[in-house]
């Protein structure tokens, strides 16, 4: 399998805060990795690093075996990994035709859009992924959450990202909504992408990973392909296993049915993802 | 501000088709338009003399000098900023042209380029320091505009030992100057300010420049979403800089309009138009938040403006009470503005 990014002992610290330490990560073609972890966890640094918002302090970030240290997410951009963000994704009052070449416009001489042919463009990509939108003149924001996040998407693959970072694309959405983004996801690695997805949710991504990190307080805590772990390890290691025990019996000893049904809940599912 | 469009129901995630009404409804400057047909057609009633070629001249002119800084401020306004510091800046501008070519007895035009130099850099230098503080553009230019106001004042006093420049009047290169900035164009036996035209024409170049060009899609990104439109690449710290420097342009110009008018300038003018030229931008649609707005919109606005401050004169009402109907306008257009918005975004 060939690497198209891949991280080796990675770390990062904003002031005396540690924030990331020896993380690897290693992402091939057609293969999407999972990057798990609660909140404060470093995933949204890790992205930071990846995506060129950041620059890495310690470790080493290799691009398709070459070492390499963003100053812009466009330095990242233009190696070919696109990041697609949850709340920055799009301009919202913005026509979602213009969203879709933000930054990458087409134009016809110096300066001047090609409107028309951009148009086009975007209605027949969204179309070929499933998005009937008959007016690409109505500002992005009209659209939902989740065809904001299959826009951003579409965009990225459109401009040839053979990595798609995407940034916890199904926390703010529905259950019918998140199930769009991941069959999206799983289009994407079927071109032969490269995805790390980032989600809070195992159940998110046990279905589309092929390996899966879980990060926690900075560090990786485990790193494991499909085949090493079942969805309840997975789910367990995210929360935390001493700590959903803990819950679970603190649950328990609230003592109602209703408490114990709850504890009972919790240990069956390793963390409430009703979000 | 987003959330006034994302509102929408969240049932079906289909919109229907919109209607071509209801497209024209969701223009920025629908509003302005209404309001200044409603203004026009109320003056026509009121003042006998409002209707006459020349009235509506002299009000074409005081549009076309507000109308001319708006288009600046109201591109800047779409970019997410302020400039408080544009009215005094008009004034700097003029006494920079003024003060180096009477001083230094040169031509007026080397006096003119002088000033474009200088001006556009104190746009530069609203834009860096804005970029640089991350301070809101509010704060930063309310600091130039008080070291502006002071610094026009002190250099034109130790300079010429008046609060006002000398007169270029008599100096060379005047004339040409005057006919490119400040002249009379008959139109049909009505006497029309070049400056109309001029108003015109940078309308135009800069509704071509936020619609049909890559620049103008980065202004309406850079003001609506900028952490967005860094993540996709767009320069947005040298787009807002573009901005200031455009806001400095406009003030060039109309300075250079009034000093070759009047031939000297006063060092104390201009203090609170910054304030006419934002709301000639707000009452033509433009949102104070950035993102959503045109420049043909800031132009009605300033024509509401322009109307406004002659048909009172017209009407021969008392004027110092115009500075109460701009703010009922001010306070009309924008609750219109936002019905419309509400209305279109349902």
């Amino acid at each position: 399998m060939s690497g198209l990014i891949r991280l080796a002992g990675v770390g990062k610290d904003y002031g005396n805060v540690i924030a990331l330490r020896d993380v690897s990560l290693e992402v091939g073609e057609g293969e999407v990795v999972c990057v798990l972890g609660d909140n404060g966890a470093g995933k949204s640094t890790l992205i930071k690093i990846i995506a060129g918002l950041h620059r890495h302090d310690a470790g080493t970030y290799e691009v398709q075996g070459e070492p390499v240290a963003f100053s812009s997410p466009r330095d990242a951009l233009d190696r070919g990994i696109a990041t697609v963000y949850q709340d920055l994704a799009v301009v919202p009052l913005m026509p979602v035709w213009r969203n879709f070449f933000l930054g990458s416009e087409k134009r016809k001489g110096p300066g001047r859009l090609d409107i028309g042919s951009m148009r086009r463009a975007t209605r027949d990509e969204l179309l070929a992924m499933g998005i009937d939108l008959r007016d690409v003149d109505q500002p992005i924001g009209t659209l939902s959450g989740g065809e904001r996040q299959c826009v951003a998407i579409a965009r990225a693959v459109y401009f040839g990202a053979k990595v798609l970072v995407l940034d916890e694309p199904t926390a703010a959405l529905g259950v019918k909504q998140a199930g769009v983004v991941l069959r999206y996801i799983v289009q994407a690695r079927a071109r032969g992408l490269g995805v790390v997805f980032i989600t809070h949710n195992p159940h998110h991504a046990y279905p589309v990973g092929d390996r899966f990190l879980i990060l926690k307080r900075g560090r990786a805590v485990a790193y494991h392909a499909k085949d090493d772990i079942t969805r309840d390890e997975l789910t367990a290691l995210m929360a935390g296993g001493t700590e959903l025990e803990e819950l679970a019996h603190e649950l328990g000893t609230v003592a109602s049915d209703a408490g114990g049904e709850m504890a009972a809940e919790a240990r069956r599912l390793g963390l409430p993802d009703g979000e | 501000m987003a959330q006034a469009v994302t509102a929408g129901p969240a049932g079906d995630e289909r919109l229907a088709r919109r209607s071509p009404l209801r497209r024209l409804l969701g223009r920025p400057e629908l509003g302005a338009l209404l309001g200044a047909v409603a203004l026009f057609v109320f003056f026509s009633v009121v003042a006998d003399a409002f209707l006459q070629a020349s009235s509506f001249s002299t009000v074409l002119y005081a549009s076309s000098t507000f109308g001319i800084m708006a288009v600046g401020v109201s591109l800047l306004m779409i970019g997410g900023e302020f400039d408080l510091s544009a009215g005094v800046m008009v004034t700097s501008s003029a006494l920079i042209a003024a003060l180096t070519s009477y001083q230094l007895t040169l031509n007026v035009w080397a006096g003119v380029a002088i000033s474009l130099v200088l001006t556009l850099a104190l746009g530069f230098l609203n834009g860096l320091l804005y970029v640089k503080t991350g301070l809101p553009s509010f704060i930063v230019t309310l600091a130039t505009f008080f070291m502006l106001a002071g610094a026009n004042l002190g250099v034109t006093k130790a300079v010429t030992g008046n609060v006002a420049s000398d007169s270029v009047r008599d100096m060379d290169g005047f004339a040409a100057a005057r006919k490119v900035f400040a002249s009379q164009v008959d139109i049909g036996g009505v006497s029309v300010t070049v400056t109309v035209f001029w108003w015109l024409l940078f309308v135009a170049v800069a509704t071509w420049l936020l619609l049909r060009t890559r620049a103008g899609n980065w202004v309406f990104a850079a003001g609506g979403a900028a952490d967005a439109a860094r993540a996709v690449g767009v320069p947005v710290a040298r787009t807002k800089i573009a901005l200031f420097m455009g806001v400095a342009f406009c003030a060039w110009f109309l300075g250079m309009h009034l000093l070759f008018a009047f031939a000297s300038v006063q060092s104390g003018e201009g203090v609170g138009n910054e304030f006419y030229y934002i709301i000639c931008a707000v009452i033509g649609g433009c949102l104070l938040t950035g993102g959503y707005g045109s420049a043909a919109g800031a132009a009605i606005g300033a024509f509401i403006f322009g109307m406004t401050n002659k048909g009172i004169v017209y009407a021969e009402w008392n004027p110092d009470w115009f500075k109460f109907f701009l703010g009922a306008m001010l306070l009309l257009a924008t609750v219109v503005n936002l019905l419309v918005r509400r209305r279109v975004a349902r």
